[in-house]
């Protein structure tokens, strides 16, 4: 059993929360997720290890399916059964040069660990984080305090520029070089956003976050393709090369359980009690 | 026979062979005639003595049945269930030279189950050593080599990754072949015996391989998880799984019961199954009990079926097709799967394994209907944590290489199971951790 430490909403469906999960917590790096299981029904998920500290780490979430939504009614003090990692590799993070953490939507969520471990390899970060509209943005003060410079991207213009992240990555891309950089979000914004980054010869790195299961290279739901390869994302990734991953695969993959999920999740808010007052089945 | 009906037991997942009661367990025993040379012994890869144990239950001493196979077997209620035993111990009865062998698996779950009932006695535990073991992963090499060592009065902490243990014997065998209740009891003996298990724990992650080094000793049974794929087009279509994944989701995660449970799996009204080990037969049969029409596809000859005996009656029985000699080619769909296109295979020369080398008939291309495609055509050792250990040596298929008593390249470091022999069985993994604990409780006296 896991300890929620401290949970709060940070936008509209936006939750960030603090486990106590200490041999999680020891060997967590940039780039690398855990898998959370709530309870005995519960689905194995994974998600980005946000940020370390002590025995806790950090996990921020979008309540869009059955187990983000009962995961954002948790409070400090419930308990969640299991939690799985440090799983996926670290970030593979150049030194003294000059990166770009780019994320979109709670892929922002990813950002700070990543900058924070470019800026202490002495790298110049600069962050560039964009959502739908100001309420949706999220972890701004943080980013800002760890980049050398942030841009604030707003589909609607109700905050920083109005457009999107490959906007602002582009007119970047044009004022100088840069060695590296990280695109974090939904599969088509990755998608979109590293073709801009391809002309220039930067190297660019995406998280894949495709349907996992134990997050161990056992069972091969998280394959994806990268330069023509199959490859197991939560062994193998989940960063890859942006320019060599087929991203088509990969939200087609995405969908498989559209059905279920939407299935779950009407069973979930329309009698939630009534299986779990039952107990344990096992 | 003890199954229950296939048209019955389709619809659910409650074990298929009821087992033996009392009466008939003492009448099957009765036939052993008790050699001088018991040739059953041999076949047994932990060599549980057979006729003692035969005699006992002969005599309707059920607990010291169970005292005679724990000398040699910690977890008989298991083996009793999923050793192969038509080419192990029963394969090797005398009395199978001219009729039916004494069923000796059916025997010891028998005895097993009849302990569990009454209530284990547990073995002894020696006084404690003071050393501290270190064992990765808690599938039956895992398990065997805790509780070896625990009986030594070593310290054991096993790290597993996944929140459940007993490797495959959870996440991979069904549970109408092998009750989790089953595996809970066995494993729960040697959590009395003083051996802890931390779950969630992923060896090379959680815990780094320093922190394993710094242990006394260290026993990797990190079995053979890694899925192989065919490599043909359409693979990544929605609707195909390895079966590592498909089972995981049923077995593991209760997709079965999905939405009660949250973990769903693609209900395919048509499935195609491509293997024919044990592990293509339970994709298969757990297919037929989510409600599928089932095809299993397989390269060679029917003759050739590595699965257990058992297990291709009982597929059988319960409505498998099995195409043999045919192997995909190609997987249709858009996203999801529409079918499966075989092509037809004819028995050539030998090959490096001895047995006729499949190869397709150039034109005989078939395409069979489906929405679901599981992949059974068999697995690795997984690469995380073993790449990571500097100076362990590999075999061709990424195999620990290990000597005769399951020592690896680097001192103090052991591994059994199919980490070292590739997929194999439960019996071998358990036989395997054993001999090895048995060389680190020696190492570790030695020091
Ligand atoms: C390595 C990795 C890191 C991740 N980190 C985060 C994170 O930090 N924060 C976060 O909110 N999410 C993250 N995700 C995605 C998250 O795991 C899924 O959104 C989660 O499984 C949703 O579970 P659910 O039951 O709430 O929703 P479901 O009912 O499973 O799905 C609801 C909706 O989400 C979509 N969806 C399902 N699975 C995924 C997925 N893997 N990726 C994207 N969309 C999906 C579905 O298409 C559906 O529309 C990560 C995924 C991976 C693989
Ligand atoms: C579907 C199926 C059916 C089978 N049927 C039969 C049968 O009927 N009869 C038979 O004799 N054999 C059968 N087998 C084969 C048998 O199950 C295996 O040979 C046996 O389980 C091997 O045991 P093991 O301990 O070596 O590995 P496993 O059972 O694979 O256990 C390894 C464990 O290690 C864990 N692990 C791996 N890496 C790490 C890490 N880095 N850190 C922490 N934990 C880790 C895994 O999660 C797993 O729990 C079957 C196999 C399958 C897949
Ligand atoms: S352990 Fe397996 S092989 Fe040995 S006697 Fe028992 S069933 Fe037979
Ligand atoms: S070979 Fe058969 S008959 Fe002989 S001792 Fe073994 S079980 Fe009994
Ligand atoms: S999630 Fe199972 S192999 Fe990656």
């Amino acid at each position: 059993m896991y300890r929620v430490e401290k949970a709060e909403k940070l936008a509209a469906k936006v939750f960030q929360m603090w486990v106590c999960a200490p041999h999680v917590a020891r060997q967590a790096r940039a780039g690398q997720f855990l898998i959370v299981r709530i309870d005995q029904q519960g689905e194995r998920i994974p998600l980005t290890i946000s940020a370390v500290e002590d025995d806790s780490v950090r996990i921020i979430f979008m309540a869009i399916g059955k187990t983000t939504s009962h995961l954002s009614e948790l409070k400090a003090g419930d308990t969640i059964l299991d939690v799985a990692g440090p799983l996926g590799k670290p970030s593979e993070i150049p030194s003294n040069g000059t990166c770009a953490v780019i994320g979109g939507g709670v892929g922002i969520a990813s950002t700070p660990i990543i900058a924070r471990a470019a800026k202490a390899a002495g790298n110049h970060v600069t962050g560039i984080i964009g959502a739908r509209n100001a309420d949706l943005l999220i972890l701004e003060d943080e980013m800002r305090e760890i980049c050398d410079e942030l841009y604030i991207t707003t589909d609607d213009g109700s905050r920083g520029t109005h457009g999107f992240v490959s906007d602002v990555l582009r007119t970047r891309l044009e004022e100088g070089p840069m060695d590296c950089a990280w695109i974090i979000g939904p599969a088509i914004m990755m998608k979109v956003t590293s073709q801009v980054t391809l002309p220039y010869g930067v190297k660019t790195y995406v998280s894949l976050n495709p349907i996992m299961v134990d997050g161990t290279g056992m069972c091969g739901s998280c394959r994806v393709v990268v330069g023509g390869e199959t490859r197991f994302a939560c062994v193998d990734g989940p960063e890859f090369d942006a320019h060599q991953v087929d991203f088509d695969t990969l939200m087609q993959r995405q969908r498989i359980y559209l059905r279920e999920e939407r299935e779950a999740l009407d069973v979930y808010h329309n009698d939630r009690c009534a299986c779990r007052e039952n107990g344990l089945h096992d | 026979m003890t199954d229950r009906p296939a048209d019955e037991r389709v619809h659910d997942f409650l074990e298929v062979d009821q087992g033996l009661t009392p009466a008939t367990a003492v009448v099957e025993a009765e036939r052993c005639i008790r050699c001088k040379k018991p040739t059953c012994v041999g076949g047994c890869p932990v060599e549980i003595d057979i006729p003692a144990f035969l005699a006992e239950v002969a005599s309707a001493n059920f607990r010291g049945a169970a005292d005679i196979i724990k000398r040699d077997n910690l977890f008989p209620a298991i083996c009793g269930r999923v050793c192969p035993q038509e080419i192990q111990c029963e394969g090797s009865c005398i009395l199978g030279k001219k009729g039916l062998p004494v069923r000796i698996g059916a025997l010891e779950r028998f005895v097993a189950d009849w302990e569990k009932e009454q209530g284990i006695s547990l073995p002894d535990v020696a006084q404690p050593t003071g050393k501290r073991v270190a064992v990765v992963g808690s599938g039956p090499s895992g398990l065997a080599a805790a509780a070896e060592l625990a009986r030594a009065g070593h310290k054991v902490t096993i790290f597993e990754s996944l929140h459940r243990p007993g490797g495959v014997l959870v996440y991979g065998i069904p549970s109408f072949r092998l009750p989790k209740v089953v595996v809970e009891a066995e494993i729960a003996q040697i959590a009395i015996m003083g051996v802890e298990i931390r779950l969630n724990h992923l060896a090379g992650q959680s815990v780094t391989v320093d922190e394993l080094l710094s242990y006394d000793a260290v026993f990797l049974g990190t079995g053979a998880g890694l899925p192989f794929f065919m490599g043909i087009p359409g693979e990544n279509l929605n609707g195909v799984y390895s079966a590592n994944e498909f089972l995981t989701r049923v077995n593991l995660m209760h997709a079965d019961r999905f939405p009660e449970f949250d973990t769903p799996v693609a209900r395919g009204s048509r499935v195609v199954v491509v293997g024919g080990g044990n592990v293509a037969m339970d994709a298969a049969r757990t297919s037929r009990r989510l409600g599928a029409r089932v095809t299993l596809v397989y390269r060679r000859r029917e003759d050739d079926l590595p699965a257990r005996w058992a297990e291709i009656i009982h597929a059988k029985e319960e409505g498998v097709e099995i195409i043999c000699c045919a192997n995909p080619v190609r997987i249709h769909g858009d996203p999801e799967v529409t079918g499966v296109e075989c092509v037809r295979m004819e028995m050539c020369a030998n090959d490096v394994s001895g047995r006729p080398e499949p190869q397709p008939i150039p034109g005989s291309n078939f395409t069979i209907d489906a929405d679901v495609c599981i992949e059974a055509i068999g697995q690795g050792p997984n690469p995380l944590l073993i790449r990571q250990m500097r100076g362990v040596e590999y075999g061709p298929k990424g195999n620990i290489l290990v000597d005769e008593e399951g020592r690896t390249a680097i001192p103090h470091v052991f591994a059994a199971g199919d980490v070292a022999t590739g997929a194999a069985t439960v019996i071998l993994a358990m036989g395997g951790a054993k001999t090895a604990a048995k060389a680190i409780d020696r190492m570790l006296r030695e020091e």
